[in-house]
């Protein structure tokens, strides 16, 4: 034992106090006006617990520690500096890095303790490996899908889901033999094989639109893994801190999912885009209504109160630099001007809020679906760039729908709707639109970047009406 | 029996943690759950801690090894995710108050 205040005192003391932080730290996320102070709490609390750690007297040789701590800044600085559009794929790499230190650590530990591990000890190590390799690998296959290195489109085959289970049964199964045998040291590659296997299956059938829900289910799942981590450490700290990364993924996750009225075994073993694809082959022949930007112009120039619905088409046309020059013109003109943002807009959650914040329009116009939902019946225009199923009343109405339930933005309550559109192709899940047959819908058909600025062009007095 | 008491204490910890987490980010504005999750990755990166006694300790070739992988995965998500947490909440800006 040390005395009052050795080392391992002071060590736990700097743990103790960088735990503190690090609630304080997401506390202060609360609000846009507090944030950055959480950035900084979990900044020192960090420097606090690694130079604690630095001090540990087990620790004989600083070299390759202090390679990897420089060799990690020169990789990390990069991945902090990438574009908006590529933070989806950013924070999958991430969840994929976390898992990888936890796994890593996980098999070092059991190597080193093997064969004597206690039982408790072998269940936590066998939750840490096998939640963090299927992290691992599931989350690099997330990664490469936001990044269209892989194919988007859900991949699937016949007894997909047993396959799937059966395997992760087997890792389970031999994960509990191990721990009433911890001497059966060859078990212990399958354990991590198996979930690395699994991790990859697991994300070839989903597809594009369940993105957000799949990253925040990643994002709990590494926060779980290295919670376990802990508990194989007895290190209180990362209890902690996996604790609250478990608990926000798992938050987002059910945030997401109720976003698309889907559970979460749907999204994991439903693969959602294809099916509907096929489901409804029958196109509707309606006419509709479309108008040019100098009429687009016209409306908006009238109105009183609009509310603009960005997707995600949006932010792939570059298009938010010219919506926000659209947002100052009508501003200027006096009209009160709101953006509607569905949580699944975009491909991870709050990313088109991110996307908007960058184009500088002010966070306080961003106004979630259940804030802006009652501004509809007196919004003038309503103007849709980039956002398909999202804005279906079918969703409301017809029971038919494979998206009925799914809550929606009421952007047909407003008097005017206008919806930008490449082309009258269906959306993510391919199904048809009622919005755009409307009477008071206006098509407006082409790239997004290039149709809002000529609008823009013409509320400027470029056009004829001077 | 020590060790018994240390994973029934750990349980605690976990429990308490866990509904912390759950009320405190409940309450974060959906406007910021994209940097909620940056930053509650880097926050999870607290793991390299781990990791570098794991390296430092130089029980076995092998455990040096990986410890030292995990230093390197740990502490890329420290650096890279404190990194773009602050340049994201840089971005959001309210509106400028209406001149008198």
């Amino acid at each position: 034992m040390t005395s009052f205040l050795g080392t391992d005192t002071i060590i736990e003391i700097t743990y103790l106090i960088a735990t503190a932080l690090f609630i304080l730290s997401l506390k202060w996320m609360s609000s846009p006006t507090t944030a950055r102070h959480g950035v900084w709490a979990g900044e020192v609390g960090m420097l606090l617990a690694i130079l604690g750690t630095l001090l540990n007297r087990g620790i004989v040789d600083y070299k390759w520690v202090a390679i990897a701590l420089v060799l990690g800044t020169i990789i990390g600085v990069p991945l902090g500096k990438v574009q908006m559009t590529a933070v989806p794929q950013r924070t999958a790499l991430s969840h994929a890095f976390g898992a990888l230190c936890v796994t890593l650590v996980g098999t070092a530990e059991f190597y080193l303790r093997a064969p004597n591990v206690p039982k408790f000890m072998m269940s936590v190590l066998a939750m840490e490996v096998i939640l963090g390799s299927l992290t691992f690998t599931g989350s690099l296959m997330a990664a490469g899908k936001l990044q269209e290195i892989l194919p988007q489109r859900p991949i699937t085959f016949k007894g997909q889901n047993i396959v799937n289970l059966g395997m992760m049964a087997v890792a389970v199964g031999l994960a509990a033999i191990l721990v009433m045998h911890p001497d059966r040291i060859y078990l212990f590659p399958a354990i991590l094989a198996i979930p690395l296997l699994f991790g990859v299956m697991m994300i070839i059938p989903i597809g594009g639109a369940d993105m957000p829900t799949v990253i925040s289910l990643l994002n709990s799942y590494a926060g779980l893994s290295a919670a376990a981590m802990g508990f194989v450490l007895n290190s209180k700290l990362l209890i902690v801190a996996g604790a609250l990364d478990g608990a926000s993924g798992l938050i987002l996750s059910v945030n997401m999912s109720k976003a698309m009225n889907r559970s979460f075994s749907n999204v994991l073993f439903g693969a959602f885009g294809q099916e509907q694809a096929t489901a409804k082959g029958g196109k509707e022949e309606r006419p509709v209504r479309s108008a040019t930007p100098e009429e687009a112009a016209g409306i908006l120039a009238v109105a009183s109160k609009v509310v603009i619905v960005p997707g995600y088409g949006m932010a792939v046309a570059q298009a938010q630099h010219k919506v926000r020059e659209l947002y100052d013109n009508l501003t200027k003109r006096g009209i009160d001007v709101k953006f509607g943002i569905h949580p699944v807009a975009g491909r991870m959650p709050g990313h088109m809020n991110v996307l908007l914040a960058e184009a500088d329009i002010p966070y306080d116009k961003l106004l979630d679906m259940d804030e802006i939902n009652g501004d509809f019946p007196q919004t003038d225009v309503a103007l849709i760039i980039g956002a398909n199923d999202v804005t279906n009343p079918a969703a409301r109405t017809d029971s038919a729908s494979p998206i009925f339930g799914m809550p929606i933005l009421d952007v047909d309550k407003a008097r005017t709707v206008m919806v930008i559109k490449r082309s009258m192709g269906a959306g993510f899940a391919g199904i048809e639109n009622p919005l755009y047959y409307l009477d008071k819908t206006l098509m407006l058909f082409g790239d997004a970047k290039s149709f809002v600025g000529s609008i823009v062009r013409e509320l400027s007095g470029g056009g004829s009406h001077g | 029996m020590t060790m018994k008491m240390d994973l029934i204490t750990s349980l605690y910890v976990f429990m308490l943690a866990a509904f912390i987490g759950l009320e405190v980010i409940r309450r974060v504005s959906p406007l910021l759950h994209t940097p909620l999750m940056s930053l509650t990755n880097a926050l999870d990166a607290i793991a390299v801690v781990g990791a570098i006694i794991l390296a430092g300790e130089h029980k076995s070739t092998l455990s040096t090894v990986l410890g030292t992988i995990a230093i390197v995965a740990a502490t890329s998500n420290v650096v890279g995710g404190f990194l773009i947490t602050d340049r994201m909440l840089k971005m959001f800006k309210a509106s400028a108050k209406p001149k008198p």
